[in-house]
């Protein structure tokens, strides 16, 4: 299992759209991602679950990774999150 | 040709492409009652929602950019989400037929983002509904009501507030409904709009489907499907002439309303919306008269939260820059409804659970509304009033909650402004007690229309009474002048925003009964203006 955090920059926080490239991006992986923010925990491959968190900037995101690529998946997504969030 | 009538409730000519306006209208299917066939269905449905959506974004991409498209983008990955294709196949394995299971668990989803305590992501409900009402329309064989690109002419048999809030307003030439009276609410946002429109018009639906170019004359009430080339002339010099006289007009924008015997009178804008105060700003409205605030409530499906309120309010405050604005608080009920308010149906909606007495039922609908006013109060210069008073113990409940929210925001660190509290003098009970209430209220401002309904008892959304609901009544002219001569005596001010507020024939007798405050939609302002700047009074 693979874990990292990230603080959300994007003053919108987690809206609609880095909701969405997220997923896109979890989705690539093999490996089962779940996203814990201080609002609750979600599936990252599961669009309605991640934008349910209604996470805000400032917030503190734990991505945990496990599978088969889980070294690939955290490093992925966690280049994802600072790019995008 | 074809051409017929209607009540016109603006002034204006307006020709361009009709659209008839339908509810998206869905019968489901047969079931096959086998759900081996029906999860099949459903699938390929999402795949047709996929393959729309997928055109929707290339082209929102061009026109809006990725950004904005970004939410047509969402709507596609909602489709693919498990949470959502899972409760599906759930219920599709429980023998629900497909399109009652795809639009139910959109519904669900819906619920869990209308409830979160975000108000962007509870925005987000309507994309959840708007994508599974997609999928159900295609299991059912319905394409939904699609908008057209550019500006048209609306035809409808009527129009609920909840729908015509979510219409392209800038995009809207007129509008033309087969019901509907001219105090009902088309008729108040066609005059917010400055459009020319028709109400209780005899015009065939199926005609309109098959128009090609559709025609309003506001000035006349006639309407006209592919007019002939005389017509149109006729109809196209009108509205040069329409224009030219508003451009006359233009030579009374920034004085001061003020008759020739020195009477200044006020004369301010009726709204509904941050967007109306640049409607107002645009009309040279000297201030707010009536922000009718429920329209802030409608077209959505939980309660709006203080804090977009209170944006709503501030931003509105800001527009006016510092000129008066008088909010009315929530007057809801009647031929306004809001499903999630979970108020019980009405044999006499009237005469029922509506305007100040949902608010002294129910404080937690009432108190953000308040908190809201006291916040946005920093910004500008606001009043509020309430609606449908009857008696003075109502007025007075009304205030000390308001007391208590602003000794609350005080001591929370909040800035709060001062905010005189008035009476909408809307029921013959208050217009007679008058006397009374103007020892407790910082000012009165009549509602005409309701007035005028309550003491005729005659239903002003009936269309049948037309000839029965006078405005002009004796017994409600009496009230008038009774109401104006209360608030004098008290030292306070009085005014009509009702829709007698912009009637020409009334102007000087309301200056002479003593109203010094005017209200009327945006677009009538000038020319009240040169009325009251023509007038001897």
């Amino acid at each position: 299992m693979k874990e990292f955090t990230h603080v959300i920059a994007d003053p919108l926080g987690l809206h609609a759209r880095p909701a969405g490239l997220l997923v896109k991006a979890a989705a690539a992986y093999q490996s089962t991602v779940t996203v814990t923010a201080p609002t609750g925990k979600a599936d990252a491959k599961r669009i309605m679950a991640v934008m349910r968190l209604a996470a805000k900037q400032g917030m503190e995101l734990t991505v945990t990774c496990e599978g088969p690529d889980e070294e690939a998946a955290a490093a992925g997504l966690q280049a994802f999150l600072k790019e995008n969030l | 040709m074809i051409q017929g009538s209607g009540l016109p409730v603006f002034p204006g000519v307006a020709i361009g492409n009709g659209v008839v306006y339908r509810k998206a209208q869905r019968q489901a299917a047969a079931p096959s009652g086998n759900p081996k066939q029906e999860q099949e269905k459903f699938d390929q449905a999402c795949a047709t929602a996929k393959e729309q959506l997928s055109a929707l974004y290339e082209k929102a991409v061009k026109e809006l950019g990725a950004e904005k498209a970004a939410i047509v983008e969402v709507q596609m990955l909602m489709l693919e989400d498990l949470d959502y294709l899972e409760a599906v196949a759930a219920e599709i394995a429980a023998g629900t037929p497909a399109a009652t299971a795809a639009s139910e668990c959109g519904e669900g989803i819906a619920q869990v983002f209308a409830g979160l305590d975000d108000a962007y992501m509870q925005a987000r409900a309507a994309d959840i509904r708007d994508v599974s009402q997609r999928v159900a329309d295609i299991l059912c064989g319905a394409d939904g009501f699609r908008l057209p690109d550019g500006e048209f002419l609306l035809i409808a048999e009527d129009l609920a507030p909840s729908e015509t809030i979510q219409l392209p307003r800038e995009r809207i030439l007129a509008f033309i409904t087969r019901q509907g009276s001219s105090s009902s609410h088309t008729a108040i946002l066609a005059r917010t709009l400055n459009i020319p429109s028709l109400v209780q018009a005899n015009i065939s639906l199926e005609d309109a489907q098959n128009a090609h170019i559709v025609a309003v004359d506001g000035f006349t009430g006639n309407w006209y499907i592919d007019p002939d080339v005389e017509t149109t002339t006729m109809l196209q010099k009108k509205k040069e002439e329409a224009a030219a006289g508003r451009a006359a007009l233009e030579a009374y924008r920034g004085r001061k309303s003020v008759t020739k015997s020195g009477k200044q009178i006020l004369l301010c804008a009726n709204i509904g919306s941050p967007e109306d105060a640049e409607l107002a700003m645009k009309g040279d409205a000297e201030g707010v008269g009536l922000m009718r605030s429920e329209f802030l409530y409608l077209g959505r499906d939980s309660l709006p939260t203080e804090e977009e309120l209170f944006t709503a309010y501030r931003k509105v405050a800001e527009i006016m820059q510092g000129r008066p604005v008088v909010i009315r608080t929530l007057d809801i009920g009647a031929d306004k409804q809001a499903d999630y308010l979970g108020l019980d149906k009405e044999e006499n909606p009237a005469l029922g659970l509506r305007g100040l007495r949902i608010c002294l039922t129910r404080e937690d609908i009432f108190r953000p509304q308040l908190r809201a006013i006291y916040r946005a109060s920093a910004y500008g210069s606001l009043s509020m009033m309430f609606p449908m008073v009857a008696s003075p113990w109502e007025l007075r409940q009304a205030k000390a909650l308001c007391m208590d929210v602003r000794r609350e925001l005080i001591a929370e660190g909040h800035p709060v402004g001062e905010v005189p509290i008035g009476v909408m003098v809307e029921t013959p009970a208050a217009a007679v007690l008058a006397e009374q209430l103007a020892l407790e209220a910082d000012f009165f401002s009549v509602g005409t229309n309701d007035l005028t309904q309550y003491t005729l008892a005659v239903d002003r959304q009936n269309a049948n009474l037309g000839k029965f609901y006078d405005p002009y009544h004796p017994a409600v002219m009496s009230l008038l002048g009774h109401i104006a001569k209360c608030a004098k005596a008290a030292g306070i001010w009085a005014g009509i925003c009702g829709e007698l507020g912009a009637d020409p024939k009334l102007t000087e007798t309301f200056i002479k009964m003593g109203y010094t405050e005017l209200s009327m939609a945006p677009g009538r302002i000038l020319e009240t203006r040169k009325l009251v700047c023509e007038s001897e009074v």
